[in-house]
């Protein structure tokens, strides 16, 4: 097909290709096609049924748990547990993983200690989320961090909360915030660092003024990814921020109760009002899967923009990107 | 005129230490090096054929001075004992084969060579009669600023490019009403201003290659430094920008001292007051301009000059 539409100067008849060839070039084309036809039907089809069944109200009014399904109003809750997750895991994820990529590229001595922390994070990227979410529970429950969470009379600790689920979640952001600062500083030629040098800077002050500014498209973007994998989890949020329906506060501070407060996310009510869970809402659970779908995808599209914006303004792509 | 075909081939034939051997080292590889000490009096232009880009004056004080000077990358000695005088006003051309050090010894002048790894330098070199060893490296390197290969400049808009090698490590930044008068004096040295004066907030990897090269020299040029140190500073700009760079060069040394790198020896020629020549480490030669292209004495230079004119 697309040979076909090919300028006739430049047509390659498929006739004098071998077999294996053909084979494998339609092979390409159809894996091609096929996984747009599987995105396609899963937004479709999650669009579908959340537009039937989504309505205005449900995303400003709060849940409750009634058996009947015209009185357990919307996911506002939800909603809010999502976006203080997402930030606080980001917010937690980002200052350390920027911090451990400019160590290990511009410092990275001795160097087993940088190879050290490259396999660590790749550890981390690898674990399993339930894995750190049980690894977390047990952490958490430890007296010494009791100011996280609620604490029960005669001190045990709940070990549930958005401090706890929060810092869980970092370590899932943390990998791609990481990968990217590290090949985005990796990119930046030699050179770069010897001007800002030879014009009687120090390290640091490269570091702050030449390097970070360089690589912030990298960072938006692997935070941008990060956020995507924070919104897009369940298994942190089910054992460490409790799942509760509501956000249920704890203490008389106002905002840190919150934070030391239990709650959910979208994820966690689609489980739990999911035939899979333990509800029997389907219809709430494909509105709210489909406004979790949404955000994702709002996401992935602003990792796109700002790659893009990066490509503009940033060093990569430019006489400086390609002189190395 | 401004690049000769034949000698950007000379340039880019000529292989590096590893591979095959070029056409130079046929020459006597084992002669003695023969440092012929510069005479600082000017040859007249008549008899060289070659148009100067600019009318060459009587060169200023000393401001560097290299005695013995020899670095070593690991046991490979990549200058050796090397002595040199660098004075106000004057351009010195270092030119030789790839590989042949002159790199080298323009990053050991403001200890940028520091930052490899393994290397040493031993020899002194002074700085207005100070050892550069006893400076803070960051003054030296405000005192004693490089230009490099590739436009390089930062991320920023074009007036923090500028900014930015002005601020000084402090405390207390500068603000912009400070540092606007003195980041207009470096554009317009460099040539720069009209172009940009307009769009000083535009990130400057927007401008031109030429444009980039200039606004790095304003850069280096925005501390007033008593030395500019230039790493073949148009290899990557083509032969119009290259001219604008060669004319800024001839402005430029009336009140700085200028070192440069360069592969290209019409361009040596053109912008150098005096040229070293070097090969395998060695100064083989160094004298005014008319003198090594016209009537070199060693006879090295002789057979590389001759080389490369064809």
């Amino acid at each position: 097909m697309a040979v076909a539409t090919r300028p006739p100067k430049r047509h390659e008849s498929i006739a004098t290709w071998r077999w294996g060839d053909r084979i494998a070039f339609a092979l390409c084309w159809a894996a091609g096609i096929g996984l747009c036809l599987i995105a396609a039907l899963i937004v479709g089809y999650m669009a579908i049924r959340g537009i039937q069944y989504l309505k205005p109200s449900l995303l400003w009014s709060h849940p409750s748990g009634e058996v009947d399904q015209s009185n357990s109003g919307g996911f506002l809750d939800p909603i809010l547990g999502t976006v203080l997750l997402t930030i606080i895991g980001i917010g937690i994820a980002t200052p350390i993983a920027v911090a451990t990529a400019v160590w290990v590229v511009e410092y990275g001595r001795p160097s087993w200690l940088a190879r050290a922390v490259e396999s660590g994070i790749e550890v981390v990227a690898g674990t399993p989320d339930i894995v750190l979410a049980i690894f977390g529970l047990a952490l958490f429950q430890q007296g010494l961090f009791g100011w996280m969470s609620f604490t029960a009379e005669g001190g045990a600790v709940f070990g549930r909360s958005f401090l706890t689920a929060g810092a869980m979640m970092s370590l899932i952001a943390l990998p791609m915030v990481y990968g990217n600062t590290r090949e985005g500083l990796q990119a930046i030629p030699r050179h770069v660092r010897e001007a800002s040098y030879g014009l009687g800077k120090t390290r640091i002050a490269t570091i702050r003024r030449v390097l970070l500014p360089a690589v912030k498209p990298n960072i938006s973007t692997g935070a941008a990814l990060g956020m995507g994998r924070i919104a897009g989890d369940t298994a942190i949020v089910v054992v460490l921020l409790g799942a509760t329906l509501r956000l249920e506060s704890e203490g008389s501070v106002p905002g840190a109760n919150v934070l030391k407060g239990t709650g959910s996310t979208l994820t966690s009510y689609v489980y739990n009002n999911s035939p899979a869970g333990e509800g029997n809402a389907a219809e709430k659970a494909y509105a709210a899967a489909f406004v979790l779908l949404l955000v994702v995808v709002a996401l992935n599209f602003a990792v796109d923009l700002l790659a893009r914006r990066g490509a503009q303004t940033g060093l990569e792509g430019t006489r400086l990107g390609a002189g190395r | 005129m401004i690049t000769d075909d034949r000698t950007t081939d000379v340039s880019t034939t000529t292989p590096d230490a590893a591979g095959p051997p070029p056409p130079i080292r046929k020459i006597v590889v084992d002669a003695p090096p023969t440092v012929a000490p510069a005479a600082h009096t000017p040859v007249g232009h008549a008899a060289t054929g070659g148009a100067p880009a600019h009318v060459r004056g009587e060169p200023g004080p000393e401001r560097m001075a290299l005695g013995g000077l020899s670095v070593f990358y690991g046991d490979n000695e990549a200058v050796k004992s090397v002595s040199l005088s660098i004075r106000l006003g004057e351009v010195l051309a270092l030119i030789g084969p790839s590989g042949c050090g002159k790199t080298t010894l323009l990053r050991t002048l403001n200890r940028l060579t520091e930052l490899t790894p393994g290397a040493r330098r031993d020899g002194t070199i002074l700085l207005e009669g100070t050892d550069i060893d006893a400076l803070e490296v960051t003054t030296l390197r405000r005192r004693v600023s490089m230009v490099f290969q590739q436009p390089n400049p930062f991320p920023m808009s074009i007036f923090d490019n500028v900014a930015y090698a002005l601020r000084e490590q402090a405390r207390k930044r500068p603000g912009r009403a400070v540092v606007e008068p003195l980041v207009e004096d470096a554009l317009r040295r460099a040539g720069l201003w009209d172009e940009v004066k307009d769009k000083l907030d535009a990130p400057a990897l927007r401008l031109s290659g030429g444009q980039q090269q200039r606004l790095c020299i304003a850069r280096a040029i925005a501390t007033r430094p008593e030395v500019l140190l230039m790493d073949e500073p148009c290899s990557a700009l083509d032969p119009r920008s290259t001219l604008v760079i060669e004319q800024l060069i001839g402005e430029l040394r009336q009140d700085l001292a200028i070192v440069i790198v360069t592969h290209n020896m019409q361009q040596a020629r053109r912008v150098g007051d005096k040229v070293a020549f070097m090969y395998l480490g060695d100064l083989v030669e160094c004298g005014p301009a008319e003198q090594i292209f016209d009537a070199p004495q060693a006879q090295r230079t002789r057979d590389y000059v001759r080389g490369a004119f064809g």
